[in-house]
Order: structure tokens, then sequence, then C-alpha cells
């Protein structure tokens, strides 16, 4: 009986090495010209910020949107995170009886990382995706060219509000999130690990320092430009209809919290070192 | 006068202006004829300089804007108005505030009331008063069409280019956005209307000059009469509406 056997080709570890690094380097130039291309719709942000004309119903338009329909959402995150962290915390701490402790450590890693971080990723998933796939519908239904054909620039119109909006709602919503968060490890604190709550508030004035704060607004202030950006700008490279919509909003709350990730670790070793 | 000298624009493999030589007259109505496919709304899109060709030059009114940059661009399309397939009105503003956007933008000689007044003068020439407060998702398709035509005409724009105006309307509705055409190039005679169409019969009523592309070239350019009479196997299939002929489907 006669057996048929497929021949598989055969590389050598030297061709295969050299595709390995052609396939790297083909990669490594996407990501760069994606990134060049982004760098050069931040400048264009920049650009249209400081000109005429200023869209400040547009941009109070977005205020609203990104702060005030956040806020319930940050609210009841900032006081389950903190009540959270602190009984894990408390737990640690008491095997050393140094639960006193636990609303400093609380606060501090609040101020520090938690709250800009969980703020960034709240407002990426409920306004990041929002303003993608708004823009995205817009430019798949051919909104966005006929503003253009009306010689009004996108970037102008659209990007700007939504980016400044971010900018000075976001890191507003990280302080309302330390806050509750504080109020809710206090609860968890007080009521579950019956620490003093005068014990409780002297030990955050005391360790949590306004530098701790500060570093928690920087962070967010950059992470809010993060995800500002990036969401119009996948919104604005948006094609193909429906589904067209559907993979730039993916493609935006992906990019926009792996970048997040990434700029927090520079960010901290930034803040630690320096 | 919009000229296209030696415009080829591919995208990918797929060409679809190839050498394309086109002279739009100013101040007449024409109609880019064609099948679906054959680069009638690239060719407008690059007339509004939203695409530029890989090759060739584009004169309009003397001018060539196939380098023009972002700036040159957005002072260039002030002299446009743009009637878009399908309307293309902004969802999140009323029809008032769609129509007023191009005066609110660029026109600083007018008041408030002037530019709110001519709103409502051009909603009634499109046939649809009193229904500035309305937002597009509660209009039908025929009436967000006159109010992208509102839009394109509210502020007097020297050229006006229409994406297939009459896709998708009622034979009534159809009429009328064809006779508002001719009226507008009639009370303004400077006025340049360029119009891509599949709608050979209100082409053959409206149209001053007509261009059928093919191929992405022009396969037979001017007047209707010079169209009835074509011998043209491609132009003859095409107006008899025929599947068998020369013409290929892609």
């Amino acid at each position: 009986m006669e057996t048929s056997t497929k021949q598989l080709p055969s590389y050598s570890p030297l061709t295969l090495l050299r595709r390995g690094i052609e396939l790297f380097g083909k990669k490594v130039i996407v990501v760069g010209k994606d990134l060049g291309s982004f760098l050069e719709f931040l400048k264009e942000v920049v650009k249209w910020t400081f000109r005429r004309p200023f869209r400040v119903g547009s941009l109070f338009q977005q205020l609203e949107f990104v702060g005030n329909q956040s806020l319930n959402i940050v609210l009841i995150s900032a006081l389950a995170v903190g009540a959270v962290f602190g009984l894990q915390i408390g737990a640690i701490f008491q095997i050393f009886r140094a639960e006193s402790l636990m609303g400093a450590a609380t606060g501090k890693a609040l101020c520090m990382e938690l709250a800009p971080l969980v703020t960034a990723v709240l407002i990426t998933g409920r306004v990041g995706s929002a303003m993608t796939a708004e823009i995205a519908t817009m430019k798949v239904n051919e909104q966005v060219d006929a503003m253009e054909a009306m010689a009004v620039d996108p970037v102008s119109y659209l990007v700007v509000p939504r980016v400044l909006a971010s900018m000075l709602i976001v890191p507003l919503l990280c302080a309302v999130f330390i806050f509750i968060g504080v109020i809710g490890a206090y609860i968890a604190g007080v009521f579950l690990f019956n620490i003093d709550e005068g014990m409780f508030v002297e030990k955050i004035i005391r360790f949590v320092l306004p530098r701790d704060i500060t570093r928690g607004i920087v962070k967010s202030f950059v992470f809010a430009i993060i995800m500002g950006a990036l969401a119009c700008r996948y919104g604005l490279k948006a094609s193909g209809g429906a589904k067209g919509v559907g993979i730039a909003t993916t493609n935006s709350v992906v990019t926009t919290l792996l970048s997040i990730l990434f700029v927090d670790v520079v960010i901290t070793y930034v803040q630690i070192v320096w | 006068m919009i000229q296209f000298n030696n415009v080829t624009k591919s995208f990918g493999t797929h060409k679809v202006l190839d050498d394309l030589n086109l002279t739009i007259p100013a101040g007449k109505i024409t109609f880019i004829l064609g099948k679906s496919g054959e680069g009638k709304s690239v060719s407008i899109k690059h007339i509004m300089g939203l695409m530029k060709p890989n090759e060739g030059r584009i004169i309009v009114d003397g001018e060539d804007i196939t380098d023009f940059d972002v700036e040159a661009l957005r002072h260039y399309r002030k002299k446009f108005g743009m009637l878009f397939q399908m309307a293309a009105l902004f969802d999140s503003l009323t029809v008032g505030e769609n129509v007023l956007f191009p005066l609110r933008e660029h026109v600083k000689s007018m008041t408030s009331a002037q530019m709110l007044k001519r709103v409502e003068e051009v909603l009634i020439q499109v046939g649809l008063p009193n229904i500035q407060h309305k937002y597009p998702p509660e209009l039908s398709t025929g009436e967000k069409k006159r109010v992208g035509l509102a839009r394109a005409l509210v502020h007097r724009p020297k050229i006006i280019l229409y994406d297939e105006p009459t896709t998708g309307m009622d034979p009534l509705v159809s009429e009328m956005i064809d006779e508002l055409i001719v009226q507008l190039n009639q009370e303004e005679k400077a006025l340049t209307s360029v119009v891509i169409s599949h709608d050979l019969k209100a082409a053959m009523a409206t149209a001053e000059n007509l261009v059928f592309l093919y191929k992405g070239r022009i396969a037979l350019a001017g007047s209707p009469d010079d169209f009835r009479a074509s011998k043209d196997p491609i132009v003859r299939q095409f107006f008899a509406g025929k599947v068998e002929g020369p013409m290929e489907f892609l």
C-alpha cells in the first residue's frame, strides 16, 4: 500500500534566525511609524489648543460628559477600592500588630498609585470608548469628511475639547477618588479592625505627604492626555462601517490601557529615583 | 473652471482614475456619470482636496491645488459647498445648527440674527421651513438630503458638489432636488455645479455638460445631445441599462 507523506520545508537555524530578525524588524518599523504619526497628531492637538477658534461651548459639554457623568462610578469604585485595600492591608498589618498604620498605608497607596491608575482605567472604559465610538461613527458616516469639506479641522472641532476636558477633569476625579478611598479605608479600619479614629487620622496626616498627592495628580494628568488623545486618534482613523467602529473602539481601549500601564512604570520610576 | 490633467489614483493595485483628463466649465451644471466604482466620488474628493492624486495635477480657477498644504486647503475649501451621498449631517446638532455651521465657522461679517435669518431662508428654499429645532435622526432620507443641500448653500459658495443627490429618494423629491439644482444655477450665473449621479433621466434633463467615466477615463464628454447621438457601444449600453454588452463588470 502506498502512503503519501507531506514533505515539510526544512530551514537551517541561520535562516530561521534571519526570518525572526526580519519579522521583529518589521514590527519595530510598524510600531515606530504608529508612534511617529501619533506624535504628529499630538503636535496638531497642541497647535489647535492655542489657536482660534476656541471652542468653549464644546469644552463645557465635554467637561460635563467626562466629569459629571463619571462622578458616580468614581465615587462607588473609590469607596470599594479604599475599603478592600484597607481590609487587605489591615489583615497583613494585624500580624505585626501594626493595624494603626493601615490608614496611612492605604492613603499613601491611593495617592501614589491606586487613585490615578483606577481612575484612568474607569475613565478609559466609560469615556475613552465613548469618544472613540462617537468619532469613529462620524468618520464612517462621512461627517468628518463633511467637516473638512466645510474647511473645519476635525482636530480643532472634535479632538481639542475632548483632550482638554480630560486633562482638566481626570486629575480632579483622581483627587475625589483619593478622598473617598480614604473614607472607605476608614470604614474598614474603624469598624472592622477597631482602630482608634484619632490614631487612624493622625497616622494619615503624619505619613501621607502633600508630595504623594501631587505625584498622583501628575500621573493622572498624563494618563488623561494619553486617554483623550488615543481615543480621538483611533476614532479619526476608523474605516469600514459598523465593524470598523467596533474595531476602532476595542483597539483604542486596549492600546490606552497598555500605554497607561507602561507610562505608569516610567513615571513611578522617575518619581521614586528623582 | 476645474481641470484634471493626467490624474491617476490607485487604491492598492486597483487603479480608480487612470491618466484622467477632465475639464469642468465654470458657471454650468456638469453631471459626472458612470457605473459604481468608476471613480466618480473619488474625482469629487480630489476636487475638494480630500484626496491627493498619485500622479497628475488638479487646477481649479487657475490655481494648482495638487500640492496645497493643510492651511491652503482650508482656505481653498471655503469657496465650496458639498452635498454628501448620505447628507453627512451632524447627529449631535439640530437642523438649524447644522445649517448654521458653515456660517458660524467662517462668516465674520454677519450678526447672529442675520445668520439665523439666512438659515431660515435656505431652509425655505429647499422646502423645509420651521424644522430648525429637529435633530437629523428625526428626519426622513429625503429631508436629510435637503437639509444637507441647505447647509451646502448657506454661505453662497462659488462651486457646489453634489454626490448622488437623488439616490434613495422618491421621484417627487428627486425631481424637486433636480429643479433646485437648475434654479440655483439660474439665480447665480457664476455658480459651478458638479453632480455625480446614476440618474440618467435627471442628467439628461438637468445637465448642461455631461462626462461619462469608464475604467477611470472619460468615455465621452459633451452635451446631453452629444450623448443621445453617441454610437459608442459602452455609452449605448449604459444608457440602455443592459447587462449584456462590451462593458466589464468587476
